[in-house]
């Protein structure tokens, strides 16, 4: 791999790295597997793309999109909690009602944000050279992600939700409302997903309706990454171990697409069942090993 | 002072399996009453407990605490004036969090949970004086991971948060039913002591009837949803296993009566 295809790599990674956070929240610490994400990616990139067309701040831009992720999770999280849908299912009703949606919002299935303004212009302006934009304006994002998430965990609201995930039945004897608790801890994931999304839109200079896809499942595969290499015995080495994670997964796929088996090589669109395959044998294997342990 | 005034309560109302929970529960917790449960499985004990606490609402009646409404209170909400301990250990506490997380989320029982720091420094006194009292040396144990602990250390752990911030009535529901003889003894001691020294109001379900006689000031036996039998004081005092048995048997003679007259 060269260089500059690494540091391509380790951009994608830190940018997919703050949607990567708001699915560790979700999915392990709420114990909500939410699908939603799917849809409030691009739904930021969306957001981000027509506000930033329409004139506003590349940077205020992020925070619309996050207002309107932090929405798309709340709508599923009163499905499941006070409609009693499957959380699942009710992520899958939001993330398809998301995909017409994002194609109302951009009046179309795209939008190209060539020549306009975008969160790097600030940082090139200052003398960065423009390769390097990305990765310094995504790692100091993503840090930051980090460094808020880990504080928030730490406050009195952010231990109650850590425990809602834990031990519901504790929690609610205990005076907290786990469906408030829920609904913001959704909302919160999906508003970082939707960040995330609005600035690879602005990385590969266009917001597409199509870019969510497999999402949900890249968010998983460093997850679980992450916390095989880096493991998770406290909540702020979780975290990192996730937005590291996510640059592991970028890197090892950045590998893949540049294998030539043979005749054989990867295309871009082979990466979902590649990365499918990657959750299923990480999800699955504690399963095998305890079988093989007990033969 | 709670009240439950004329609460029922159906499960599966319409059903096949419809079960009658709750018959006209009439029952008034006085301030200081520490009341015994009994009654055979599925005679609607731990229905009572959860109807106090509001895990359901009642089809019909009036549940009122410190003479306010709560009926229609939801369980998180009630939580502010109702503690409790559940037969698991396992439900009572927080395995992937430290000793001391537990305690703080118990210290805020019924408060806001806003921004200011989960665990706080100035907690670190009060957490380890009370851990001290348990003798079982967890006090040195504040960062130690709940999940580490014996089912009996978490009971401990448990009666101690649910009495963190003080209740209005803390409910037990066969809370020692799940440790082995010495440490449900000992937990036992536990809940006597916490309950004397604070003065609190409490009701405690169990299966042992020498425990029903001997703690607490009042008894109630349970049967079919309804309380068929309520004692207190000196009567309550001079009452003997036989005499439970006998008016368990009663009540059940009165159904087998009743089974064999239908059948006739
Ligand atoms: N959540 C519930 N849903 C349906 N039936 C229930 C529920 N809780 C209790 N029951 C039924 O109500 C009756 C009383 O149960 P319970 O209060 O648990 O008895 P116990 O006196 O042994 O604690 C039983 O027939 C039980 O099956
Ligand atoms: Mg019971």
């Amino acid at each position: 791999m060269t260089l500059y295809a690494a540091l391509g790599a380790i951009e994608q990674g830190l940018v997919y790295g703050i949607m990567v956070i708001g699915v560790y929240l979700t999915f392990r610490i709420l114990d909500f597997p939410d699908l939603t994400v799917d849809g409030s990616l691009p739904l930021g990139a969306a957001i981000s793309a027509v506000a930033i067309t329409a004139g506003y701040n590349p940077y205020l831009s992020l925070v619309f999109a996050a207002m309107g992720g932090f929405l798309a999770g709340v709508v599923t999280a009163v499905l499941n909690t006070k409609f009693k849908i499957l959380h699942l299912l009710a992520s899958i009703l939001t993330m398809i009602a998301l995909y017409s949606i994002n194609i109302r919002i951009m009046s179309g299935p795209n939008i190209a944000l060539l020549s306009a303004d975008t969160v790097f212009d600030a940082v090139i302006a200052l003398g960065v050279p423009p390769h390097y934009s990305g990765v310094l304006v995504f790692g100091m994002l993503a840090a930051a992600t980090v460094v808020l998430i880990v504080w928030f965990l730490g406050t009195e609201l952010g231990q109650a939700m850590l425990a809602t995930g834990d031990n519901p039945q504790m929690v609610t004897s205990l005076g907290v409302n786990t469906h408030a608790i829920i609904i913001l801890g959704v909302g919160l994931s999906n508003g970082l997903v939707a960040i995330s999304g609005a600035l690879v839109a602005q990385n590969q200079g266009a917001a597409d309706v199509g870019m969510g896809i497999g999402t949900i499942v890249a968010g998983l595969a460093s997850v679980i990454i992450g916390e095989t290499v880096f493991g998770s015995s406290s909540i702020a080495r979780a975290f990192v171990a996730a937005l590291l994670g996510s640059i592991l997964y970028r890197l090892a796929i950045a590998l893949a697409l540049g294998l030539e088996i043979g005749g054989f090589t990867f295309n871009p669109s082979d990466l979902n069942l590649v990365t499918a395959i990657l959750v299923i044998s990480a999800l699955i294997a504690p399963n095998l090993k305890n079988r093989l342990i007990q033969r | 002072m709670i009240t439950l005034d004329a609460c029922q309560k159906y499960f599966h109302k319409g059903s096949v399996n419809e079960v009658f929970a709750l018959n006209n529960i009439n029952l008034q917790i006085k301030e200081g009453d520490f009341i015994t449960v009994i009654g055979s499985n599925g005679a609607g004990k731990s229905t009572l407990l959860n109807c106090i606490a509001g895990c359901f609402f009642p089809d019909t009646g009036k549940i009122t605490v410190n003479k306010k409404d709560v009926t229609r209170w939801p369980e998180y909400k009630r939580a502010r004036y109702i503690s409790r301990v559940f037969q698991d250990p396992l439900l009572g506490t927080c395995p992937s969090a430290t000793i001391e997380q537990n305690l703080a989320l118990a210290n805020r029982r019924g408060l806001r949970r806003g921004l200011g720091r989960g665990v706080k420094a100035k907690d670190g006194e009060l957490f380890r004086s009370r851990l001290a009292h348990l003798g079982l040396g967890l006090e040195e144990r504040l960062l130690d991971k709940v999940g580490l602990l014996s089912g009996g250390q978490r009971q401990a752990l448990t009666m101690l948060m649910a009495t963190m911030i003080r209740p209005e009535v803390l409910l037990l529901d066969e809370h020692i039913a799940a440790l082995d003889p010495k440490t449900a003894g000992k937990i036992l001691t536990l809940t006597r002591d916490i309950v004397k020294e604070q003065g609190l109001t409490s009701m405690m379900i169990t299966h042992n009837m020498k425990h029903a006689i001997s703690f607490g000031n009042r008894l109630i036996m349970l049967h079919q949803g309804r309380i068929i039998y309520d004692v207190r004081g000196e009567e309550k005092n001079t009452l003997t296993v036989e005499d439970l048995v006998r008016r368990f048997y009663e009540s059940q003679g009165e159904e087998l009566a009743m089974d064999s007259m239908l059948l006739s």
